[in-house]
């Protein structure tokens, strides 16, 4: 066993360097879906050995039926590849095979695309697809109900610090603690990023604190990060009703509780605070983690420590 | 022979029949038996509540003691089902008061428990003891303090999962000072805070209490002063675990677990400062029952640290921090381990520590009695597959989850079929299957040959036609539930043989290719079975044409017809009705009868709907049949 051990790792290794290559085709096949009439094209397809590529938003049809190479060796690794925890790449124009597929990816906007080169130059791949490869479905972006696990253990990202020491921030396992200092998240030289969850959208971000000088700003980049998000679950939940350009609503209000939405932190210390009673460097210094919340549900939250000696809102 | 036994006899032998599978199947003996094991029973099982109703229940049983009941499908748990959809106990135990029936047990799954209908049960039953609620949502503390205050003899209180709206923590405060029955309180999933106070008196009385599990917002010097009242405790979950080791409060605690003896089973850790699990290692040599799986605080060294004291476990909850190296570690020294549950700890992110292939081989190398598998991993291999169907032919469930749906195996990139296939053929034992990965219609082929005993089959974005489906429709005679999402199924699949749908509690299947025209088909030809429709687009059902996907579609059979309570909200319901009438069916004879029964596996159902049924109803024909001829035909089939 132990040789097979090293035979996965050996292979794994090796497919580790291809997946540069194919990276791109994987994302693009992830995101692509298929009608019906497209299953039967499939079998010429194998006969063409060729693969088309297509994009649209997920939840644009009742049942999501996509095609997908099974001969990317890459699968998966894409999205083990951490890039900041980012997973939104840019990506080519569309074809347009699809009546009425849109690109308006949720994807589409974001910035940080990995790696570059490959991802944009990529339009159309054509790859060699075994024999007995039958047309399959590919998952879009957030699916619903996937992976299925109950809420409960949805939410186990609030981090259980102690007051002692704080430990490493969920999700970020892999991490050593250092006990001695806070580590709040993930500094470095170019930016400080903290992990942001937005209330009805399963994909959790990363914002750089360090890129933002003021409330002001960082409200700005929340609205930027999540308004495409939201508005791409939205429409998945509506049963994605074709909508060339479904409006995207800006989310404002964060700040000052006006808002549909209100941003909040979780400091070093495990308290949960509004986001924009300190002063910005002191913000800076001891957030862990932002969260976007309804305002409605705001009340029934424990804002502030909910530790002996200090007020509890019951 | 047998009718020579006087009643009571016989209801001494029944008695030692538990097993609501074997109750039912002794209830389709012969008339006498039927009526003798009708008055005796006392445990109920209901799968689904809209089967059958309260006013038959207790019709038939009208001794019964013990309800367990469960209401929403089971891809209620991730998002899939509307809040509204339904399953409320309120009616059941309406009824239940009303009949006057002695109610002492209630244990209920997914299903809308509101706080009148906690305090009509609080107040009900004067026997009542046991109430189990598991992934349950529409009660708040209120409900809760009801049951505390009015159950005089309350010995459990297990709250599991649910959703419970706890903002006032008064509910501990509502246990009378007379309370002193309890064995169970469970109370690990609700958010607020609870009177620290009232939970030390109540434990303090306690001399019974065998199971405790706090929430989180149990402080640790809680916890050490409980600990200190009750060392007799079997079932402890922490809830705050937060402690400086150097300090007397870490002490005080140490010393408090040490005086536990008796504790085979520990979970919790909601809140965590890792470098203190050493006070817990006292007791981890006992340990059968280890749930870490809500502790995302405790990974790498301190996790595999702590698993390494734990060498009597038989069933582990864990999250995938623990990495392949941490499965390796499991694998080494938990020789007894029957049960694994790997849940994904940032299941929406990048997964860097999550596990793979590796880990369950190893584990399957390293723990030979397992037999429960629930897996969520980055990856899998058809060669993992088949190795651990090697190494683990005794699977009774087995859930395998790949992050990403439809990932073939990274080494060959063919599709998980063979993998599963070996899953299926070795494990002949197994019960209930959820796949995942890139699967095409030959694994189905391979279930429906080879998985002869499988109840339940959980099946996402898998398959290429209906033959995957119909492979499993015509194979595995079992099925009792079968759950489908994304899958290009469709009407030809759904109608092959819409009489299987009677022999199974339900079918689910969303974002497949069934239209309009097929479910209504269904409704149509079979009376007894519920086909509910679930449109999220806003259009009501009856503006859909018939060749129209159906979004989510639930069928279920059912005694009882449609049910009332469906939403109108948002979401339309269409309940097909069947019209046909039974006067154009034949009576069957004695023997279509048995082996139609024989067929349909139907005895070997926990439901005992099936033995309520009209069409095995066999009093009027079996029964009067000499009941030694009717027990040499059943004896062969039992």
């Amino acid at each position: 066993m132990a040789l097979e051990i090293f035979h996965f790792k050996g292979k794994r290794f090796l497919i580790h360097f291809m997946k540069y290559k194919f990276v791109s085709s994987y994302w693009l096949s992830k995101l692509q879906k298929k009608k019906k009439i497209m299953e039967s094209e499939c079998s010429k397809k194998l006969e063409e050995e060729k693969l088309e590529l297509r994009l649209g938003p997920p939840g644009q049809e009742h049942s999501s039926r996509f095609i997908k190479d099974e001969s990317l060796p890459s699968f998966g690794y894409f999205s083990s590849m951490k890039s900041n925890g980012n997973q939104a790449h840019k990506f080519p124009a569309p074809e347009d095979h699809l009546a009425g597929s849109v690109l308006a990816s949720p994807w589409a906007k974001n910035h940080q695309p990995t790696p570059p080169s490959s991802l944009q130059s990529s339009e159309k791949k054509q790859i060699a697809m075994p024999s007995n490869c039958p047309q399959k479905r590919t998952a879009p972006g957030p699916v619903v109900g996937w992976p299925p696990i109950r809420s409960f253990r949805k939410n186990l990202a609030a981090p259980s610090s102690s007051k002692v020491a704080s430990e490493t921030p969920i999700g970020l396992p892999h991490k050593v603690a250092n006990e001695k200092k806070t580590v709040v998240a993930e500094p470095s030289v170019k930016g400080l990023f903290v992990k942001i969850n937005m209330d009805g959208v399963p994909i959790g971000r990363k914002v750089n604190l360090k890129a933002h000088d003021s409330y002001k700003k960082l409200s700005a980049a929340v609205d930027e990060l999540f308004r495409g998000l939201l508005a791409a679950q939205r429409d998945y939940s509506a049963g994605g009703v074709v909508n060339k350009q479904e409006k995207e609503k800006p989310i404002t209000g964060l700040l000052d509780g006006n808002g549909e939405y209100t941003l909040v932190y979780e400091d070093n210390e495990g308290d949960r605070m509004l986001v924009g009673d300190v002063p910005w460097h002191m913000f800076v210094s001891t957030v862990k983690r932002l969260r976007v919340l309804k305002s409605s549900e705001l009340s029934a939250i424990n804002l502030g420590s909910s530790k002996k000696g200090k007020t509890v809102e019951n | 022979m047998m009718n020579y036994f006087p009643d009571e006899v016989l209801e001494h032998v029944f008695d030692f029949i538990t097993c609501h599978k074997d109750r039912n199947s002794v209830s389709l003996v012969c008339k006498s038996w039927h009526r003798i094991e009708r008055y005796s029973r006392r445990r109920v099982f209901i799968g689904n509540c809209y089967s059958i109703s309260p006013e038959r229940l207790i019709a038939r049983f009208p001794g019964v003691k013990s309800l367990t009941l469960k209401g929403k499908p089971h891809f209620a748990d991730f998002n899939l089902v509307p809040y509204d959809w339904g399953g409320f106990v309120y009616p059941w135990i309406k009824v239940l008061a009303e009949t006057g029936i002695g109610l002492e047990e209630l244990r209920l799954k997914r299903m809308v428990v509101s706080d009148e209908s906690l305090e009509l049960l609080s107040k009900s039953f004067v026997n009542f003891q046991s109430l189990v609620l598991v992934s349950c949502d529409g009660f708040s503390a209120d409900g809760l303090a009801a049951i505390a205050a009015n159950c005089r003899f309350l010995r459990e209180l297990d709250l599991q999962e649910n959703e419970v709206d706890d903002h006032r923590g008064h509910w501990l405060s509502c246990f009378p000072e007379s309370c002193t029955s309890l064995v169970s309180l469970n109370f690990a999933c609700l958010k607020g805070e609870v009177n620290l106070g009232a939970l030390e008196r109540l434990v303090s009385r306690s001399p019974n209490l065998k199971s405790l599990r706090l929430n989180r917002s149990v402080p640790l010097d809680t916890l050490q002063k409980l600990l200190m009242r009750a060392p007799q405790l079997v079932d402890l979950g922490i809830g705050s675990y937060v402690h400086d080791p150097l300090s007397e409060a870490s002490n005080k605690l140490k010393h408090a677990i040490q005086r536990c003896k008796s504790i085979m089973s520990l979970s919790g850790f909601l809140e965590v400062a890792p470098r203190c699990m050493s006070a817990i290692y006292p007791i981890c040599g006992n340990l059968t029952t280890l749930n870490l799986s809500y502790a995302p605080g405790i990974h790498g060294n301190k996790l595999t640290k702590l698993i390494q004291h734990c060498r009597k476990l038989q069933r582990l909850w864990i999250l995938d921090c623990i990495g392949d190296k941490g499965l390796g570690v499991v694998a080494s020294t938990c020789k007894e381990l029957q049960e694994l549950r790997v849940f994904p700890s940032d299941p929406f992110g990048a997964g860097n520590d999550a596990v793979t292939e590796e880990g369950l081989v190893l584990v399957s190398a390293g723990c030979p009695k397992l037999n429960s598998l629930l897996y969520f991993c980055q990856q899998m291999t058809n060669a993992a597959l088949i190795t651990v169907a090697k190494n683990c032919p005794n699977f009774i469930r087995f859930r395998l989850c790949i992050l990403d749906p439809v990932r073939p195996d990274p080494v060959t990139n063919q599709p998980l079929d063979e993998g599963f296939g070996a899953i299926v053929q070795s494990c002949k034992q197994l019960k209930r299957l959820s796949l995942s990965g890139l699967l095409t219609d030959q694994v189905f082929l391979y279930i429906g040959m080879y998985a002869e005993q499988l109840e339940m089959l959980s099946i996402a974005f898998a398959a290429d036609s209906d033959k995957g489906m119909l492979y499993v429709l015509n194979g595995c005679k079992k099925l009792r539930k079968l759950e489908i999402r994304d899958c290009p199924f469709g009407n030809a699949a759904l109608l092959e043989d819409v009489g299987k749908y009677e022999t199974m509690r339900s079918l689910w299947m969303s974002s497949c290719e069934v239209t309009l025209g097929g479910c209504k088909t269904v409704a149509e030809n079979m009376p007894s079975l519920n086909v509910e429709i679930i449109n999220e687009s806003g259009q009501t059902v009856f503006n859909l044409d018939e060749g129209q996907k159906v979004d989510k579609m639930y069928l279920y059979r059912t005694l009882v017809g449609h049910r009332k309570d469906a939403p109108e909200s948002n979401q339309t319901y269409l309940k097909c009705r069947g019209d046909l009438t039974r006067s154009d069916h034949h009576e069957p004879s004695l023997n279509d009868m048995i082996k139609d029964m024989k067929l349909k596996n139907i005895s070997g159902d926990d439901d005992f709907i099936i033995s309520e049924s009209n069409n095995f109803k066999l009093q009027s024909q079996l029964f009067e049949k000499e009941e030694a001829e009717i027990m040499i035909l059943k004896w062969k089939r039992l």
